[in-house]
């Protein structure tokens, strides 16, 4: 039976990936459903929703969509963060209203895969990609902070 | 003051490369301006009235001669040869072109300057005591900790899409230089059992409804500072309002969950980070030390030669006390009779830095006030430099008198505004300055805003005026009794509002009241406080 939780087949193209595993393509459920249904492996956050509802199913979880319905709200680099804070593995994919510009620090929050609404120009991407040789905060992307260089 | 060293460097340049690109992929299309305008915004170029404006970032307020030079340049180059000094310690730019943005922005990396996130819904410029570091009644310097957090909160990237805009003020003194409880995180370094640690303020601000953050933590350790910060910023990216612009600035969240329950979850978060190795390393702040100590003060002359009365007047006025006797630190008024509030032309920029490196050690401060400080000046030298100043319209001896107002930009300048401010401003000066009234009035912080907005902190006045528009008209509201500083307050409005020539003179009466039924040395608004509203509403409105 399929009910209004049921998000279906997630329609939208990745784009960019930086994960070796298959590309998930499991039926994705909201955050409400996920707590209510044992074996749902992907998920799709939107922006009200908490990310720390999911800490107790991390382990079967194999994607967790964060949706951006408009670029400007940033609710969707918290529960990307908070996941990964959480450890959670599997694959973090922002779809929506993901532009060029939002790509780095999506990253650095810990997104491993986007699947922008609109396809995006591929050598802009890459290079937003490459933006920061070096950054100042410490996140879950794991990169040695500028601060921590300077005391090597 | 803080050198960039190669990382530094590397990130401003690195931004500006970045917004060339964002630029050329406007000016193809790739981009359309509803996604531009955050970009553009958050480096510091807004679209004003007639062009527009950038506003390029002071950290902290402190800057040095090269830079202040480098800034007068610009307005010569580029704007129309002159700057607005603001009242978030930065400098702006009214009359920019677009195409030139970028080549600003390099002109500006080469002094170790930047116009990021000067706008937009992020951490803005970090704000801090202007006499920081000279100053005779601070616990520390609190600029290494400014410095800190100007680190972290720039391109972090979990809050480049926040809420609203976000301001971050650090003092280290009791005294409140810098409306510290009138930013949405206020820190006040302070000592506890021989411990120096930071209490924290969160969800204070102006605008159009204005609030005193309260403090929900009296003392956070210094090696868990950013931590908290961080802490404290996660809890309103997550649950700050974004269904209505007015609504979603941290104090509203505050107000709403109360201040217990926006404590507990900041409490929580914090506890949760503190295991996520956020904190820079301790040894981060140690770097950041010796770049503000103290230059080699000599003793010499601890008095003045009073024989001048002007310059005797200057020195009472626009000197304040340093942590060394035989020098004080000396206020540059940007506000003489009849000017333009905070505007400085390229010419003044470069007196000012010239005297900055002759007089005080390479150093100028940015007040929120609007004025420049030189924060080390040594006694002996005062006269000459007095005397400089005064040859370049330097010299008003009007610090935290009414000619020292604050005022926004308003309607002459901003696409925000109701009404005008700076004409209010300058007629509002002559007026006191021809009849001496000035001086007998003593402190008294007028602050005049244009809008709703309350850029002109019109809330934290002594006397505060807020330009209306009334049935297409400019109309103007007096409020009393309020003050940014360690006694702060918000002001109360008396009544209905005036006209530009009924304000003026509504200014006039409430000061009248004042010189009236004040007691021995009260203030302005020690004897407001003292009697209430009443008298000076039967003086306007029976």
């Amino acid at each position: 039976m399929t009910d209004r939780n049921d998000l279906g087949t997630s329609p939208d193209e990745v784009q960019f990936r930086f994960r070796d595993d298959e590309v998930v393509d499991h039926g994705t459920v909201t955050v409400d459903a996920c707590c209510d249904q044992t074996n749902a492996t992907a998920v799709r956050i939107e922006p009200g929703d908490d990310a720390r509802l999911l800490l107790p199913f991390l382990d079967r979880l194999a994607l967790v969509e964060v949706n951006f319905p408009s670029f400007g709200d940033g609710r969707g680099y918290s529960a990307a963060r908070i996941l990964r804070e959480a450890g959670y593995t599997g694959e973090l994919r922002a779809v929506g209203d993901v532009l060029i510009d939002q790509l780095s620090h999506m990253r650095r929050c810990g997104f491993d895969a986007f699947a922008p609404d609109a396809p995006l120009d591929e050598a802009d991407a890459e290079r937003a990609f490459a933006t920061w040789d070096n950054v100042y905060q410490s996140t879950v992307d794991g990169r040695r902070t500028i601060q921590e260089l300077r005391h090597e | 003051m803080y050198k960039y060293d190669s990382y530094d460097q590397a990130m401003v340049d690195a931004r500006v490369e970045e917004f060339r690109d964002q630029a050329r992929r406007r000016l193809e299309g790739k981009l359309t301006e509803d996604q531009f305008k955050p970009l553009r915004l958050m480096n510091g170029l807004y679209l004003q009235l007639h062009a527009y404006m950038l506003r390029v970032a002071i950290p902290y307020g402190t800057l040095n001669s090269e830079q202040m030079t480098a800034l007068a340049n610009i307005a010569d180059k580029y704007d129309r040869g002159y700057g607005h000094f603001t009242t978030r310690q930065n400098l702006q730019y009214n009359w920019i072109k677009l195409e030139d943005a970028a080549d600003i922005l390099a002109d500006l990396a080469k002094v170790e300057m930047h116009a990021i996130q000067t706008s937009g819904n992020c951490i803005r410029n970090i704000s801090s005591d202007h006499f920081a570091g000279a100053a005779h009644d601070e616990l520390v310097d609190p600029r290494p900790y400014a410095e800190l957090l100007r680190q972290w909160s720039s391109f972090h990237p979990e809050f480049t899409y926040l809420p609203r805009k976000f301001k971050i003020c650090v003092i280290a003194a009791k005294k409140d230089r810098a409306a510290m409880r009138l930013h949405d995180i206020g820190i006040q370094i302070v000592e506890q059992d021989g411990e120096i640690g930071a209490a924290f303020y969160v969800g204070g601000g102006m605008g159009r409804t204005p609030m005193i953050a309260p403090m929900i933590r009296d003392f956070v350790p210094l090696d868990q500072l950013i931590t908290y910060s961080e802490a404290c910023l996660r809890v309103y990216n997550r649950y700050g309002r974004r269904d209505n612009k007015y609504k979603a600035r941290i104090k509203i969240l505050v107000h709403e969950l109360g201040r217990e329950e926006y404590t507990r979850q900041v409490e929580e978060e914090f506890a949760h980070m503190l295991g996520q190795g956020v904190e820079p390393p301790r040894e981060e702040l140690e770097r950041l030390k010796p770049f503000f100590a103290d230059p080699v003060f000599e003793d010499g002359t601890k008095t003045v030669d009073r024989a001048d009365p002007d310059f005797a007047l200057w020195v009472d006025r626009n000197t304040h006390r340093h942590k060394h006797d035989s020098y004080v630190s000396a206020v540059i008024s940007l506000k003489p009779v009849a000017g333009i509030p905070g505007d400085a032309t390229g010419d003044q920029m470069r007196v000012m830095a010239k005297l900055a490196k002759q007089y005080s050690f390479d150093e100028l401060r940015i007040m929120h006030t609007q004025n420049v400080v030189l924060p080390h000046v040594k006694i002996a030298d005062l006269h000459a430099l007095w005397t400089q100043l005064d040859a370049a319209d330097l010299g008003a001896p009007n610090m935290d008198t009414i000619e020292d107002m604050i005022a926004c930009p308003g309607l002459d300048y901003c696409a925000l505004a109701n009404a005008r401010s700076i004409p209010l401003a300058q007629r509002i000066s002559e007026k006191f300055d021809t009849s001496g009234k000035t001086e007998k009035l003593g402190e008294l912080k007028l602050k005049i805003s244009g809008c709703i907005n309350a850029c002109g902190h019109h809330h934290a006045g002594h006397i505060g005026i807020l330009g209306v528009d009334k049935k297409g008209k400019e109309n103007y509201q007096l409020s009393l009794g309020g003050s940014e500083a360690e006694d702060v307050s918000l002001a109360k409005i008396t009544g209905p509002g005036f006209d530009e020539d009924g304000v003026i003179e509504a200014v006039e009466k409430v000061t009248d009241v004042y010189l009236d039924k004040r007691e021995g040395e009260e203030r302005f608004l020690d004897t407001y406080r003292r009697i209430g509203m009443a008298p000076f509403k039967e003086a306007l409105y029976d």
